[in-house]
């Protein structure tokens, strides 16, 4: 689980690169996207720049526990599902406001983290793999039996999120920024974490967790935390989700959609974070594009895949990186 | 200081350590040497607590510390270095020193501000890679160091925990001639700071620094005493110094 | 009582269905390390060119045969031509690289065959039911099933347990360096273990296509269930593959068929029907959970990993 999990092209996590022209070029590129949008189809691309966000979000917590703690979970979607559960559960109670609906949905997916983190962390390797998809599965199957709120058909979202009663989030372009927000701030709290001193030790818990333990370190503890951090920023995923789609489903939570995380987190280089943010929109950008062009795109998705993880080691960073190289070397 | 107590471990029908009984004073530095496959390291491991022996019961400074996990352990003041080299490799040299600052500083829980920009626990860590020659060679990653350099990092790592027993796992495993009499002056000069417990197959450096000397021999004390009267011994001579030492 | 028993037979007949795709899993992940997901679609592959054959032949038995030899080809080709270049790679990148092959077969399928379920009839010589005892009939091809799956199991376990390739599997399971450096052929012995699972999985889906609707995407609940046996019984073992198979076709099947009886012990009739499949669809990654945490290992571990 330690070495063998450090995607080779990727830049060594310790790496301490200042916050590059990269990051700051993606979130201009997101800002701008509402003008440009403006003069085409706009709540197409609005809303499909904004699903984007929303899994970049939930992709950077997972890049934080898979890339930095080592932690593979192949049940991430479950803390977004959650979240977006939260929103539409309260919703269904006439609560809409985001003073109470957001905590919940943060608290609800680090609770849930908390208690599976004590029984996941036990394990190890592919065996930590399997046990977050078991956890995520129940979770599945529980929102598939929640009949009052829909069961396996889903739950329609009657209202977005107020805010003090006003309906800020109505405006798509609101939507929009609110999010873009949301993707600011947890990109920024998992850089300051990834670099402070809780954040060394989650990332050299991954190296080695023997050294770790004879420092004196509990590292179950430390990647508990780590665990339930993620958890909690996936629930803010889920909670943003569920105002874009305005539509919530079991299927939120399928192991389906844990994998297409995984997916994100590796398209854009794992241990990078703003990897997490491009592999995500390069994911749901291909999906769409090649969606649009023909019926069976995953014919041509599925190849693609295999591709970049044949010839692209370390993701599209990776990949980048390699002819950077290659070019400066001619 | 250390008190180990009729030690017993199996490995399935495998009986590694058969009744270990061993002390370690206060600032003392015992050596334990003996043939390849004798126990050393387990007797380590179970030590510092990767390892829970079968029997037999280990206390550290008056406290039974048999069934504490390894990290527990570490808190009161049991440091140890790896035989084979543990550190991480991912990590500067700094960082795994400062790491182990870190740990006896009890401030791991904080989620903001740079750690690596913490003038404190850097200034300990460079302290600490000084002390065994490594002052300048903090920035590189640790996988990228010499064998020997990595060899001193463990050490460093050992000494920045703040121990009060060191447990050191064949410091000189691998290293040349002028590695190993360099890592002996480092030794020399921590001796008396704290107990060290030294496990080595290098018997100039066991005879250069130790206070007492106990032989192992498949999995038990052979022999324990002053250097000079373990040489002497007809028993250890026979079992183990004969061939070593010609 | 005669539901009782038929619904153990169900979930026999389940549990060996589940060994024979898990038995290659658990060989491929035990052995070389790596992680196929794509073995699920052997499983829907061996339905569909069962089906295929089936229709140009007419005979039963040639089409399995041929089902067989045909995924026997192709899943070497991937091996050839893909995989070969992932088993030194991380587990993460087996995973993707994998994941592209299924979302890739999954789609082919639907344009080959179309969209829509096929059937495939039972094979005449085992249509029907006998009886069992009086008062329970049970169908002729399930239990031809059951037959079957234990059949592969006594077989694997022989081979495994008692010739020089099994030894192989054996040694490449607990130590995969240790028998490249003992001057084995390893990427033979991967292509032998590797054809032998792709088979194994593709007699699965030929063997149960007659009683299950064979369409695309078939093969991923059955990838989810594999995986979860293996994980209980240990990766890389062909027992606990086999007894965890059976425990989950027994656990699943009679949880799905009693949980709301049980549930009405403890609850009204209305609670009951809803959250009793709903503890039953669960009730099999409780029990990996409940395994996992006390045998982090699995049941029957090969190896600390």
């Amino acid at each position: 689980m330690t070495q063998a999990l450090a995607t080779p092209g990727a830049p060594p996590a310790s790496q301490s690169d200042r916050p590059g022209a990269l990051p700051a070029m993606i979130f201009l590129v997101l800002a701008l996207v509402p003008a440009v949008a403006a003069v085409g189809p706009e709540s197409y691309v609005l809303g499909l720049f904004t699903r984007v966000m929303v899994f970049a979000i939930a992709a950077l917590a997972l890049d934080f526990i898979c890339g930095y703690g080592g932690l593979v979970s192949f049940g991430h979607a479950a803390f977004v599902g959650i979240g977006a559960y939260a929103v539409a559960i309260l919703g269904t109670h006439g609560i809409t406001d985001m003073l109470v609906s957001l905590p919940v949905a943060l608290l609800a997916s680090a609770i849930f983290a908390y208690l599976t983190g004590t029984v996941c962390l036990r394990t190890k390797s592919v065996y930590f793999i399997m046990i977050t998809l078991a956890f995520g599965q129940m979770a599945y199957f529980i929102a598939g039996s929640l009949a009052p709120y829909g069961g396996d058909d889903g739950l329609t979202v009657k209202m977005r999120s107020t805010l003090f009663g006003f309906p800020l989030l109505q405006n798509d372009r609101v939507l929009y920024y609110f999010v873009l927000l949301c993707l600011l701030v947890a990109y920024f709290v998992f850089r300051a974490v990834v670099y402070s001193r809780f954040g060394r030790v989650f990332r050299g818990a991954r190296e080695n967790p023997t050294r770790m333990a004879t420092l004196g370190f509990d590292i179950f503890r430390f990647q508990r935390v780590g665990y339930v951090i993620a958890g909690a920023v996936g629930g803010l995923s889920g909670f943003l989700l569920a105002n874009a789609t305005e539509f919530v489903s079991p299927a939120f939570m399928s192991w389906q959609r844990s994998g297409e995380l995984i997916i994100m987190v590796l398209f854009g280089g794992l241990g990078t974070l703003h990897g997490a943010i491009i592999g995500a929109a390069a994911y749901l950008l291909t999906e769409e594009v090649l969606g649009g062009f023909t019926e069976q795109w995953k014919l041509i998705f599925g190849p693609l895949l295999v591709i970049v993880v044949l010839f692209a080691r370390g993701g599209l960073l990776g990949l980048a990186c390699s002819i950077r190289g290659r070019l400066s070397r001619d | 200081m250390l008190l180990i107590n009729d030690l017993h471990k199996k490995f399935g029908g495998l009986i590694v350590t058969d009744g270990v009984t061993l002390d370690i004073a206060p600032g003392e530095l015992h050596a334990v040497i003996g043939p390849n496959g004798a126990g050393k390291t387990t007797l380590i491991n179970q030590i510092s607590g990767l390892i829970a022996p079968t029997a037999g019961t280990i206390s550290f400074n008056g406290v039974d510390v048999t069934d504490m996990p390894a990290n527990q352990r570490a808190g009161l003041g049991l440091a140890r270095s790896f035989q084979i080299t543990s550190v991480l490799p991912g990590f500067s040299a700094l960082e795994n020193v400062a790491l182990a600052v870190q740990a006896r500083a009890g401030t791991s829980y904080r989620f903001f501000g740079r750690a690596d920009r913490d003038q404190a626990i850097n200034d300990s860590a460079n302290a600490a890679l000084a002390e065994v020659g490594l002052a300048e060679r903090g920035r590189i990653a640790a996988a990228h160091l010499s064998h020997g350099e990595k060899r001193a990092l463990e050490l460093a790592i050992a000494l920045a925990m703040g121990p009060k027993l060191l447990l050191l796992d064949e410091p000189m495993a691998g290293t040349g001639r002028e590695e190993s009499e360099r890592l002996i002056g480092v030794l020399r000069r921590l001796k008396g700071r704290f107990s060290m417990l030294l496990v080595e197959h290098d018997m100039n450096a066991v005879f250069a620094l130790a206070d007492r000397i106990s032989v192992l021999t498949y999995g038990r004390i052979l022999a324990s005493g002053a250097p000079d009267k373990v040489r002497a011994d007809p028993k250890v001579v026979a079992a183990y110094l004969g061939e070593e030492m010609e | 009582m005669a539901l009782f028993i038929v619904q153990i037979l169900n979930g026999l007949q389940l549990g060996v269905l589940l060994f024979l795709v898990a038995a290659g899993l658990t060989l491929v992940f035990g052995v070389m390390n790596f992680i196929n997901l794509a073995h699920g679609v052997q499983y829907m592959l061996g339905a569909y060119l069962a089906v295929m054959f089936y229709t140009i032949t007419g005979s039963s038995l040639l089409a399995v045969l041929l089902a067989l030899l045909t995924a026997l080809g192709f899943g070497l080709f991937l091996e050839f031509a893909i995989f070969r270049n992932l088993y030194d790679r991380d587990h993460l990148e087996q995973v993707i690289a994998t994941f592209g092959i299924i979302l890739f077969l999954n789609q082919a399928v639907k344009t080959v065959w179309g969209a829509a379920p096929l059937t495939l009839p039972i094979p005449e010589f085992f249509t029907g039911s006998i009886v069992l005892m009086p008062g329970l009939l049970y169908p002729v091809w399930r239990l031809v099933i059951i037959a079957s799956g234990l059949a592969v199991g006594l077989l694997l376990y022989v081979v495994v347990g008692h010739t020089r390739v099994g030894m192989l599997v054996r040694a490449g399971a607990t130590n995969a360096r240790m028998v490249s450096a003992l001057g084995v052929d390893i990427r033979r012995l991967f292509m032998i273990v590797f054809g032998f699972g792709t088979m194994l999985a593709a007699f699965a889906g030929a063997m149960i296509a007659p009683i299950l609707s064979v369409e695309p995407g078939m093969g991923d609940t059955v990838l989810i269930l594999a995986f979860v046996v293996i994980v209980i019984g240990g990766i890389g073992s062909i027992r606990g593959a086999f007894l965890a198979a059976l425990l989950i076709g027994l656990v699943d099947t009679l949880g799905r068929s009693f949980a709301i009886d049980i549930m009405r012990l403890v609850m009204p009739p209305s609670p009951a029907r809803t959250v009793g499949p709903a503890i039953a669809s669960m009730l099999i990654y409780v029990l990996m959970a409940l395994v996992l945490y006390f045998r982090p290992a699995g049941l029957f571990p090969v190896r600390g990993r």
